[in-house]
């Protein structure tokens, strides 16, 4: 810094420069850190919906649909009476069964737990069955199901009247 | 042949020959420790591991690029095992003609400069490690699979291989149990070790006479268990999860039949015949009079042994305690599997509604 400059500056001065400096500094690191959050988030979702329309009831044969598994992660069952949406999670650890058409039954890849097509455990480590979302039938008579609502066998609800469709 | 080492692979039978050649290992440490015994081994193993390998099966595991950190790992630990029982051995015969260990001897106290003798040693490493990362990354090449998704998932679905002993172990526990509870366990037990153990004997040197008891459990919990079952879950694991012998097509449709029962189910439904009780407590109150028994009652029988009164004499009643309780944590796992295999039981306090299952 040269003497000239030196003799310029006086100590107000230089703490409006040291402010607009700041200031500007701070401004810079939170437009970066804004674009750097924004980054994080993806452009476009591909979640899929917590509700969906699932056609009619007449559409489904007696046992194990899997046409909205990969859409949706549902099975569709239809079994002793009964229609109803089940759940693709295993209760274990969360991983995705697969439904065995020859043995008549959904098995985890992860640890081996087995489902009847009910979807009671019975095999494996599995500790409860797996879980049903809710399911209704629209005044156009086409079925919803509604993934944010679940029922569980261990605590009694599967009784529940929004749990299966009687057919 | 293959027949019956595909029938002797099953867990229920590979467990305990495990374990048998494990101890035996450790009682003759001595005749295992030689490089008579050694060589011996390699002569017997190495055409073995060759008839092994003509068959497509096992090739086929040994050489799927996930499966060769843990060729590569049973060789090392197979390797330095042998080692560890040779120094004891080496040692342990000195100790006993009055001389003192090879560590102790005066040429072997000398002490060097880090530099160059350790700094050259480890660049040399960093060189040799880059180079073999550099090779093994162009030989097995990372699979390209299709994009994610969440409604799938690869059948088998295998953990990394450093975690398939964890994987091994969820399919006998709750995931809060194998998951988070007995690795913290595991974890906080490792790091206590140098608190618990105070005993100053083997410090520097190899022996296994002096340090018997410490050796056999470190060693127990770290063969038998954690590698053991990285080992099952690494070659004997196919679709399903099923379990598969070393020889065996890993065929999709193979059925086990297997129905799992909670000991509440035992004990209600095939004991007494009568349905299970509404109330949560009740229904699970034989799980939880074991468990209570388990975790309460064994630490003070075994203190009061001679054995257990040794240990409390030499490094007191905490110490003890804590060491026992350790000691409970990691044998529920053998307890458990055997369980599984010889009838079958799921869990012994079953809470799903608590999401609470041991």
């Amino acid at each position: 810094m040269s003497e000239e400059l030196q003799l310029h500056l006086n100590r107000r001065e230089f703490f409006s420069y040291l402010s607009v400096g700041w200031i500007t500094f701070t401004a810079a690191c939170a437009g970066m850190a804004s674009l750097a959050f924004r980054f994080s988030y993806p452009n476009v979702n591909f979640e899929p919906e917590m509700e969906f329309l699932a056609g009619k009831t007449s559409d489904y044969e007696e046992g194990v649909d899997e046409r909205w598994k990969n859409g949706f992660g549902v099975w569709m069952v239809k079994v002793e009476g009964k229609l109803f949406a089940l759940s693709n999670i295993c209760t274990h650890l969360g991983c995705i069964p697969n439904w065995l058409p020859a043995e008549l039954k959904f098995k985890c890849p992860c640890h081996g737990s087995g489902y009847y097509m009910t979807g009671v455990n019975f095999e494996g480590p599995a500790p409860r069955p797996l879980e049903r979302y809710a399911i209704s039938i629209t005044t156009e008579g086409l079925i919803k199901v509604d993934k944010t609502k679940i029922y569980r066998s261990e605590k009694g609800q599967w009784d529940h009247p929004s749990s299966f469709i009687p057919v | 042949m293959k027949e019956i080492i595909n029938w002797m692979a099953e867990p229920i039978r590979s467990f305990p020959t495990f374990a048998i050649l494990f101890f035996l290992m450790l009682k003759h440490y001595k005749t295992v420790g030689t490089k008579k015994f050694a060589y011996i081994s390699l002569a017997v193993f190495f055409p073995a591991i060759c008839w092994f390998c003509a068959d497509p099966n096992f090739i086929k595991i040994i050489l799927w690029p996930d499966n060769i950190p843990i060729n590569i790992l049973i060789i090392t630990i197979t390797f330095f095992t042998w080692l560890t029982l040779y120094k004891c051995a080496e040692n342990d015969n000195r100790i006993e003609a009055g001389q003192l260990p090879l560590e102790a001897l005066p040429e072997n106290r000398e002490k060097v400069w880090s530099w160059p003798n350790l700094v050259y040693t480890e660049l040399f490493m960093i060189i040799a490690c880059t180079i073999f990362l550099i090779v093994w990354a162009i030989i097995f090449k990372a699979p390209l699979e299709e994009p994610a998704n969440p409604t799938w998932a690869p059948n088998p679905a295998k953990a990394p291989w450093y975690f398939l002993g964890l994987q091994e172990m969820l399919v006998y526990f709750d995931p809060w149990m194998a998951g988070v509870v007995l690795p913290v366990i595991i974890l906080v037990g490792l790091i206590l070790i140098p608190y618990i153990d105070t005993n100053p004997k083997g410090n520097g040197y190899y022996t296994f006479a002096e340090r018997k008891m410490a050796i056999t459990g470190f060693m127990f919990g770290w063969l038998v268990l954690w590698i053991y079952l990285i080992i099952v879950g690494t070659f004997l694991r196919g679709p399903n999860w099923t379990f598969y012998g070393p020889f065996e097509f890993w065929d999709f449709h193979k059925v086990e039949p297997m129905y799992n029962v909670n000991l509440s189910e035992y004990f209600w439904i095939k004991i007494f015949n009568t349905p299970m009780p509404t109330s949560l407590i009740l229904r699970e109150i034989p799980g939880i009079i074991i468990t209570v028994i388990y975790l309460l009652m064994i630490p003070p029988i075994i203190g009061a042994t001679k054995f257990g009164k040794k240990i409390i004499e030499k490094s007191g009643q905490i110490r003890f305690y804590i060491f026992v309780m350790l000691v409970l944590g990691m044998t529920s796992l053998p307890i458990k599997m055997i369980l599984r295999w010889l009838f079958d039981l799921k869990y012994i306090i079953a809470l799903p509604e608590w999401e609470l299952n041991l």
